[in-house]
């Protein structure tokens, strides 16, 4: 079985993100990329089903020179293979799924990984779209994987419990937080991985059918209120947390 | 996720391997260390549980060679390691710098090949734990005065000692141990649970409370021949191995300067006096401005040396100068950080004390500040102050 797995390389979570000159993409100056922290989940888990079941795993990244960084770190955590999609231009969802489904449909792969959503653009809607450009079928949010010879049972995350899917593959599965623990890449692992070779295919232009016109950044966060020090806030707090912030 | 203090861009310096490593371990002290390491200070436990995962990472030996499953990285690579792990705690770096400098070097550099092949890949995995005996409780800063003595017998030697400040002495399942023998210091091979053999703990650290430190007794210990480390010969070679573990305690302080820079950072742009964030204030500028200072400078020192040592062109002298300084100063910026902080600096909800109280040892353990000032100083006249 080829088991694949599509990773982004994305802003560090903990980066400060500004908006360049152009007014519609963000200022990279000092802004360092990791891996999408919900790939890690997609990327362990296709190593434990290749741990389980054998096969070969192969990871997949659409973007420029800098992509390599994370398919290396895929590397290094123990997959064999990897592809980069290389390009300069900005992609929309469709048409990185579209250039994704040819790579997996050219690997013949029949079990696909996705992170539920890349923390760049947050659209959470990739691993979706891929799964029906390729015919396969797909199960998203997933905390719990489990394969018997081609039946999938997967546990979804919803609102307030677990969802329970069977279906069979080809399949396309985007994980959730929860349904493993990623290994740390070894120092091993980080020397095998520079022995690979990182394939590269240059992408033609793609046909988007959205574009980015602008970006703004968030209103300044409203500074805190302190109602009392003692007890006696008590009710007024949860009156306020009932009516104005309507969280409980 | 902790993003480093680099303002050099000295990340521009470093090639994928040695960032990647350094990113892998920075994660997982986030996610393995931080989360327990207070904890176990206060109860003054080491956090042993950890150490089989030190070796799935490859963190033991890593610059020793593939065959004995150790990763074969270079010097640089280690060294960030070693920050990473600091920035955890400095007793927990100490555990990897011990296995890693004072064990496995020795072993790898003055071992026969059935003592390498027999040890390395153990001690590379974390399934056995080593520690070093050069120290005496009357023989610190002149260890060449060492009263532990080895005396030839049939089929092997009887050693007699005792050793003091050794990390990892009580958990170890070898101690590499120097004695005299016929006049000439020698290592040896003492294995766990041989005759006349003890470790016991010493106990009332202010310091280093995360690690362990032990005496070590040798009363009438029969040593086979097979375990005498063959090509030691006199106090050049446990200074060898202190100059592999002073390196690596030159990287290491530098993560205890960023976390205490870190968290006086954030302390400073967040705590409110006089209606406004203490970060305003001149004072508190000129303190962390401080201590970014000395923390870059410290980085671009380690970089330079670990360049270097990888090259095989660095002196002891260089590798003194390096831990001096950067000893020194970490304890400087880990007190400023506890001035900024003020009276929440001691407390364990920070992990400037800590760092502080720890570096009071960093800074005297494998050679004292002083000796080195002494070594540099013999270095640049050619004349010894203290021989």
């Amino acid at each position: 079985m080829k088991i694949a797995v599509c990773v982004n390389h994305v802003p560090d979570t903990a980066a400060k993100i500004n908006i360049s000159s152009d007014g519609k993409s963000i200022d990279n100056t000092g802004v360092t990329y990791v891996v999408n922290p919900y790939d890690e989940f997609a990327i362990e888990e296709a190593l434990k089903t290749k741990e389980k079941f054998g096969g070969d795993t192969i990871a997949i990244s659409l973007g420029n020179e800098s992509n390599k960084e994370t398919l290396r770190k895929a590397l290094a955590m123990g997959i064999d293979n990897a592809v980069l999609l290389k390009t300069e231009e900005y992609y929309d969802s469709l048409s990185v799924a579209k250039a994704l489904a040819a790579e997996i449909k050219a690997q013949n792969s029949g079990l696909v990984f996705f992170g539920k959503q890349s923390v760049d653009f947050d659209n959470s809607i990739v691993g979706q779209l891929t799964a029906e450009l390729l015919n396969y079928n797909c199960v998203s949010v997933v905390v719990e994987f489990e394969l018997k010879e081609n039946k999938i049972i997967a546990d979804r995350e919803i609102e307030g419990g677990k969802e329970v899917v069977e279906t069979l593959l080809p399949a396309v599965i985007t994980t959730q937080k929860g349904l493993n623990d990623p290994r740390y890449a070894s120092l091993k692992g980080i020397m095998a991985a520079k022995k690979k070779v990182i394939e590269e295919k240059t992408l033609a232009k793609p046909n988007n059918f959205t574009e980015v016109i602008g970006m703004k950044k968030p209103a300044p966060k409203q500074p805190g209120k302190i109602i009392g020090t003692d007890s006696s806030a008590v009710p007024e707090l949860v009156r306020l947390l009932r009516e104005e912030a309507k969280v409980i | 996720m902790f993003i480093g203090v680099d303002y050099f861009n000295i990340e521009s310096l470093l090639n994928e391997e040695e960032r990647m490593v350094r990113d892998s371990v920075r994660l997982f002290v986030t996610e393995q260390v931080l989360p327990i390491i207070e904890n176990h200070y206060q109860e003054s436990i080491f956090p042993l549980s950890i150490v089989q995962k030190l070796g799935e990472l490859g963190l033991l030996g890593i610059t020793f060679p593939q065959k004995y499953g150790c990763a074969e990285m270079n010097n640089v690579t280690y060294g960030l390691a070693m920050q990473e792990l600091e920035r955890g705690d400095s007793g927990f770096r100490s555990f990897c710098s011990v296995q890693s400098s004072l064990v496995m070097y020795p072993i790898f550099t003055f071992g026969s090949q059935e003592q390498k092949d027999f040890w390395l890949p153990k001690l590379a995995t974390g399934e056995k734990i080593g520690c070093f005996g050069l120290t005496e409780p009357d023989y610190g800063s002149n260890p060449g005065g060492m009263m532990t003595k080895a005396e030839k017998v049939e089929n092997g030697f009887i050693l007699n000692g005792a050793k003091m400040w050794i990390t990892n002495g009580t958990i170890s399942d070898i101690a590499v141990v120097w004695a005299k023998l016929d006049g000439e210091i020698k290592g040896f091979l003492v294995e766990k649970g041989i005759k006349g053999f003890s470790a016991p703990e010493m106990k009332g650290k202010h310091s280093l409370r995360a690690s362990v430190t032990s005496e070590l007794i040798l009363e009438d210990v029969f040593i086979p021949e097979k375990n005498i480390l063959p090509k030691s010969k006199g106090l050049k070679s446990p200074l060898m191995c202190l100059n592999q573990a002073r390196y690596g305690i030159a990287w290491g302080v530098v993560g205890s300067m960023m976390a205490c820079y870190d968290s006086a950072l954030n302390y400073a742009k967040t705590r409110i006096q006089f209606e406004k964030p203490i970060a305003s204030f001149q004072l508190i500028q000129q303190k962390l401005v401080f201590m970014l200072s000395e923390i870059t400078k410290a980085q671009l020192l380690n970089l330079q040396l670990g360049r270097l040592k990888d090259r095989g062109e660095v002196t002891h002298a260089q590798i003194s100068l390096a831990k001096r300084n950067n000893c020194e100063m970490a304890l400087e910026v880990a007190r400023t950080a506890r001035e900024i902080l003020g009276a929440n600096g001691i407390l364990s909800e920070y992990p400037v004390m800590r760092h502080s109280a720890n570096l009071e040892s960093v800074k005297t353990y494998e050679g004292t500040h002083e000796m080195h000032t002494l070594i540099i100083g013999e270095d640049i006249t050619g004349i010894s102050a203290f021989e």
